[in-house]
């Protein structure tokens, strides 16, 4: 329960979501991404294969409407061509259908390749934080690679439809539209055309801005939202300050950040919608006048004039989509960056080449002149020029003030760091040669303050091994001296714990932790201070419980209570990093030094030495 | 790059039950997301939030009639501008006067659409933030066993995610008007255009809205499914985040990645099959205009031909049939919009209607300096639910400037005592006067200067050292701030920081220790100069250099001021005036440790349990007792 005692990392801000840190892109990621489409060639093929098809029947509807006003108007009233008319309805019917289908197959295909990315994204993500070592996690804020896995990820997959695809669609819809209209009156087809490149601006500002302005609201939101959540979950402090006055004061400053922001986004927004509309308005405006008089002199026909205006309204969506895919393109980046950096993280702590599995024989853990820095912390070192050796059976009690390098060593053991100097081996074989997995495997560590999966109690005990025996739960249970305490639930062992479950208290917690790391049967049992929330009675049951089990396996204990460490078989107490004293409780005490003086500190309450309680009163 | 694919985990047994036991994530418990579309409970207290923006409302529904009625124009101004202004012999005026009425009407169009959209996005955003700021300052008011109860994620959830299913439907509520006056106009256009015809394309209009309707129960219900599986996924790319280094360290990390591929797969599968529905509808509704569209050209261009309507109306018929999918659409989302809406709303009036049971009498008075720093208890009685009192008829006597041990195995009501002098909750029986006055006729905000507090849990909000330790008490300058944690011992790790006092600390104070954390919650207490002190002192076991630390800022903090402490130590017990042994909600001995230890009582058999500290006892007994107690 002490202080995180690693020098304070420096955060790794590549994963954040931020305004500033999503102006840099790169074009790298789109390519990146693209190249990985195309891992579906079947169906992204499909896709741009049905978008011509759909764009052409798209554009072929305007012109027919226009062929029936035109053969409607040149029928001679008393002779109606019944025929014609039905066969220009069935074209345009046609038409249209098809124009739904293809679009169905290109929206569909477009879709089903991002959801495959998507997929296989996922498992990459999922796998990939998983390999990634301590000192990456120590670093690495968990809500911004929660962020990257879920939206960072949907920027990614909606890459495909919204930018590629839509690519396609309105390059060939604009060109194959301006094409036709141009090519039938030159005139009238720029004035039809003339909204277009005013749209497509206006659209991409107003895009690129909302997106900046996005992130920045999602972090006034942020702080928004962190007011409130720490104001809910400390409001026995606010109370307890009569400062609900102080409280909403801050929300409202949060609050109104927040809302000016929003209130600004919403005019961006309207005032450009609404610019893109009046000019394509504007535009049909002068097509109606001028066409109007082309017509009135009979040098278009008023089917072409309905050809041009309906034309008009079908391009009006597309080109304000402009923008859209503009921000598709910058999303992808953007999203995409962060991704890749995230799956081509070096793995630092992995299988050497060629790695075999630990063999444990003897189970001798052996620590040579260990040293170690944390990446951040340049040359200082957390420990350094350890040396011991651990037989199977034996206790080592590890002890010293709050960042002395304890946790740090005990990390060193089961390779959650890399030693930076020295070698551990077991058995003669060093840690770093053998597999990850049957090092994991050989040392299991009580963690100081463990993780609770949200899933049953038994689940969690059995979290190492999930497919054991269901006595063997009960029997770890009783060890940690956790079964009473499960009977006594609702549930019992199918009692749901953890996050979303029942709460439990610190001590529980910690007899659960225990409980599931005697799960694992390892070589090396490391208890890291993971009995301070313990009472000192229910510890020496534990302990008493775990005699047997001690004997099998190397038993490394760190703990701030002398009493859990004085039956050690040798105790190391730890300064800045270094073994200063170390021997049996007895050669410590006649030592006369540090040791000795902790104890007499703790001495004047301590619990297992009740004759002298007297004294030191 | 994974390929694992979907292979099932390994799994040496046969029968179900340890399989089962290997999962990733669990399944999330959502709150109910759709609700009866309408509830008239919930809509007028919404209206509450609205009504003081109801000229605004009016002005947005003003507003997108205008914009309705400029753009059913537009069409008709076409027709009428083929039909009259380009007839061969037309006078050349006439379509520049239409065209001018054109650009009238594109004119009010843009100018309506922008009043529209603004006012109504802007007034949304205002009642959204109206809505939480009110439940906010509610839940500064509601009773703390409420609080208890209740989850800070769920609050939170009803704070952001409800209030803003709420601005969705405030949002599209107006443009719901704005397209239901569409829909009746375009009908009404047509109809008045030629009414023959039109009901021969109108025909689509209810074949359209039956294959919407039908369309949207069923995918609805892939939408959730798609929804819910990638939930329930990215829960599981939480967990294994937040719970990497546990799986790293029992080896699941292989068997995990199989567990999740299995997951990724079901979500995979669920989004493809609602994109595919999502798709569905729109060869449906190309084919639905298409025979309108088919129909008009036929029927039409033989009533042109027959000289029965002209060829403008023809045009004319032909946009607005473009025109009618728009509405259906938004109209049949609003439905599901509706019902999301009433949930949420049913949600956010849950919260705000929560009673608030301690509030300032009619005639509450100040606390003021000029009231001492007495506290007292007579023949309290108090249970959170008061079928269960867990203090029943306790009195005692912390007199001005004294210093009170308050002692007692778990459960036996201290730390409800505690909060009883600061007014958390109201007694059902007797009184406890502080300062020599009842907490009931007393103003709570003078109560809370009148007493500091400091909690079991040091609670630090992100933000700056300085802004930490100064907290609620605006008074206190820079330089009080540093004396207060010079005198508690703090001063010294904080200059150390990068910042000092500037320094932020983030999440919380992750960044300190817990020894340090105590530290600034006792200059914090400090600062606010009370004079009471009520202290829940921590049972964690802290390394031994931090406890001395902390027993001499405690000394510190104590000095001049009436201190009444839960303790658990017994240097703190040791060092109090007078000591108030309580066991299940009943005070048993009272005295100081002599006297206490002469008595022969609990006291003195819990001391010569000769645990290191009180709290210490052996969890079977304060399981026991905690039994018994609730």
């Amino acid at each position: 329960m002490t202080a995180p005692q690693q020098p304070a990392a420096p955060a790794e801000r590549a994963f954040r979501r931020t305004a500033e840190i999503d102006s840099r892109q790169g074009v790298g990621a789109v390519a990146r991404i693209t190249r990985m489409c195309f891992r579906y060639p079947w169906r992204a093929g499909l896709a741009f294969a049905a978008t011509v098809p759909a764009v052409l029947m798209q554009l072929a509807i305007p012109v027919i409407l226009g062929r029936a006003v035109d053969s409607t108007l040149a029928m001679g009233g008393d002779s109606p061509d019944v025929r014609a008319l039905v066969l220009i309805a069935l074209t345009l019917l046609a038409a249209s259908v098809l124009r739904g289908l293809f679009t169905l197959v290109q929206n569909y295909a477009a879709e089903s390749v991002g959801h495959a990315l998507a997929q296989d994204m996922r498992n990459a993500i999922y796998d990939k934080i998983l390999r990634l070592p301590f000192s990456f996690h120590d670093r690495t804020h968990s809500g911004d690679l929660i962020t990257v896995g879920m939206l960072d990820l949907e920027g990614v997959r909606m890459y495909f439809s919204t930018a590629l695809v839509r690519t396609l669609l309105l390059t060939l819809l604009i060109s194959v539209g301006a094409w036709m209209l141009l090519s039938t009156n030159l005139v009238l087809g720029l004035f039809a055309l003339s909204f277009v490149p005013f749209a497509a601006w206006r659209s991409s500002v107003m895009r690129l801005t909302l997106r900046r302005t996005w992130l920045i609201l999602q972090e006034k939101l942020g702080v928004l939202s962190q007011v409130m959540e720490e104001n809910l979950a400390g409001i026995r402090v606010v109370r307890a300050f009569a400062a609900s006055d102080h409280e909403l004061a801050k929300f409202d400053v949060a609050s109104k950040d927040a809302l000016d922001l929003s209130h600004q986004r919403i005019d961006v927004r309207v005032r450009n919608t609404s610019a893109m509309t009046l000019a394509f308005f504007a535009a049909m405006g002068l097509v109606l006048l001028f066409g109007g008089r082309m017509v009135a002199a009979g040098e278009i026909t008023v089917g072409t004039l309905a050809t041009f205006l309906t034309f008009m309204t079908i391009l009006q969506m597309p080109v304000r989509q402009l923008g859209l895919m503009v921000n598709a393109y910058a999303r992808a980046s953007t999203c995409g960056t962060r991704l890749f950096q995230l799956l081509d993280m070096p793995v630092e702590i992995d299988d050497a080449p060629g790695a075999k599995e630990l063999e444990v024989t003897e189970g001798t853990l052996r620590l040579d002149n260990v040293g170690f820095a944390y990446p951040a912390a340049g040359d200082r070192r957390a420990v350094s020029g350890i040396s011991f050796e651990a037989k199977r059976g034996e206790t080592i009690g590890i002890l010293g003030a709050p960042g002395a390098g304890k946790t740090t060593l005990m990390h060193l053991i089961p390779r959650f760091y890399d030693v930076t100097e020295g070698a551990i081996t077991i058995d003669g074989q060093d840690i770093r040669e053998v597999t990850l997995a049957s090092v994991r495997q050989a040392v299991a560590v009580v963690q100081q303050d463990s993780f609770l999966f949200t899933t049953t109690i038994e689940n969690n005990i059995a979290y190492a091994a999930p497919f054991t025996e269901e006595g063997r739960i009960r029997g770890v249970a009783e060890s940690a001296q956790l079964h009473d305490y499960v009977l006594g639930l609702p549930q019992q062992y199918r009692t749901v714990v953890g996050e979303r479950g029942v709460s439990l208290s610190g001590g529980q917690r910690q007899r659960l932790s225990i409980a599931r790391t005697l799960m694992m049967e390892p070589a090396v049992l490391i208890f890291d201070d993971s009995t301070a929330a313990i009472d000192a009675g229910t510890e020496s049951r534990i302990r008493g419980a775990l005699r047997d089990y001690a004997k099998d396996r190397v038993t490394l204990i760190v703990a701030h209570r002398l009493a859990s460490l004085k039956h050690a078989d040798r105790i190391l107490f730890l300064e800045d990093g270094r073994v200063v004293e170390q021997g049996t409780h007895e050669e410590l005490l006649a030592l006369g030094g540090r040791y000795t003086a902790l104890h007499d500190l703790q001495m004047h309450r301590d619990t297992d030495v009740p004759d002298q309680t007297e004294d030191a009163r | 790059m994974s390929q694992t694919g979907a292979s099932e985990p390994r799994d040496p047994h046969e029968d179900e039950r340890p399989r089962m036991r290997a999962v990733v994530g669990s399944t999330r418990i959502e709150e109910e997301i759709f609700g009866r579309a309408f509830d008239g409970r919930v809509v007028r207290r919404i209206w509450e939030f609205v009504s003081p923006y109801r000229r605004k409302v009016w002005i947005a529904v003003a507003a997108v009639l205008v914009f309705t009625l400029s753009q059913l124009t537009i069409p008709l101004l076409i027709s009428v501008a083929i039909d009259r202004g380009m007839v061969p012999g037309a006078p050349n005026g006439l379509l520049i006067g239409i065209v001018a009425l054109f650009a009238l009407a594109i004119g009010v169009n843009y100018i309506a659409a922008l009043v529209q959209e603004r006012v109504t996005g802007q007034m949304a955003e205002d009642v959204l933030f109206d809505i939480r700021r009110k439940m906010f300052s509610h839940l500064q008011r509601v009773s703390l066993s409420f609080m208890d109860k209740t989850e800070v994620g769920r609050l939170m959830s009803r704070l952001q995610g409800d209030v803003n299913s709420m601005l969705e439907f405030l949002e599209t509520s107006i443009q719901s008007v704005g397209d239901i006056a569409l829909l009746i106009g375009i009908v009404a256009v047509m109809l008045w255009l030629d009414w023959q015809l039109a009901v021969l394309v109108l025909l689509v209009l209810p074949v359209l809205f039956g294959v919407r309707v039908l369309w949207l129960t069923k995918a609805r219900a892939a939408f959730m499914a798609a929804h819910e599986a990638n939930s329930v996924t990215n829960g599981a790319l939480a967990e294994a985040i937040h719970g990497v280094r546990a799986v790293q360290a029992m080896g699941r990390a292989p068997l995990n990645a199989e567990l999740y591929s299995g997951l990724v797969g079901r979500t995979y599968r669920a989004q493809l099959r609602a994109s595919k529905l999502a798709q569905i509808m729109i060869p449906i509704v190309d084919s639905l205009t298409g025979i309108a569209m088919a129909t008009v050209v036929v029927a039409g261009g033989l009533m042109v031909v027959s000289g029965r309507i002209e060829v403008g109306v023809m045009v004319a018929f032909l946009f607005y049939i473009q025109r009618f999918f728009d509405p259906i659409r938004s109209l049949t989302m609003q439905y599901s919009v509706m019902q999301r809406a009433m949930a949420s709303g049913h949600r956010l009036t849950e919260v705000l209607d929560v009673e608030v049971d301690v509030t300032d009498a009619p005639d509450a008075v100040p606390l003021g300096p000029e009231d001492d720093g007495s506290v007292e208890f007579r023949g309290v009685t108090f249970g959170y639910d008061p079928k269960h009192p867990v203090l029943k008829d306790v009195s005692f006597r912390v007199a001005s400037g004294e210093r009170v041990a308050l002692v007692g195995p778990t459960g036996s009501g201290k730390s409800s005592s505690i909060s009883l002098i600061h007014r958390f909750y109201d007694v059902q029986e007797g009184t406890v006067l502080v300062g020599g006055r009842d907490v009931r006729s007393v103003t709570q905000e003078s109560l809370g200067r009148h007493i500091a507090m400091v909690l079991q849990e040091p609670y630090l909000f992100t933000g700056t050292v300085m802004e930490n330790i100064r907290y609620s008490s605006h008074w206190a300058s820079d330089a009080d701030v540093i004396e207060a944690a010079t005198a508690v011992g703090a001063h010294e790790f904080i200059e150390a920081m990068p910042g000092g006092y500037a320094t932020r600390l983030e999440e919380r104070g992750s960044n300190l220790s817990l020894g340090q954390r105590q530290l600034l919650s006792f200059a914090r207490a400090l600062v606010a100069d009370a004079k009471i002190l009520v202290l829940d002192e921590a049972t964690a076991n802290i390394d031994s250099y931090t406890e001395r630390q902390i027993q001499k800022a405690l000394e510190r903090l104590l000095e001049g001021r009436t201190g009444l402490v839960i303790a658990h130590r017994l240097a703190t017990i040791r060092n109090a005036d007078r000591i108030v042994v309580l066991q299940q909600g009943r005070k048993i001995e009272e005295g100081d440790h002599d006297a206490l230890m002469a008595q022969k009582g609990l006291y003195s058999k819990l001391y010569d349990l000769n645990y290191a500290s009180f709290d210490d006892l052996p969890e079977a007994v304060t399981d026991a007792d905690r039994a018994a107690a609730t």
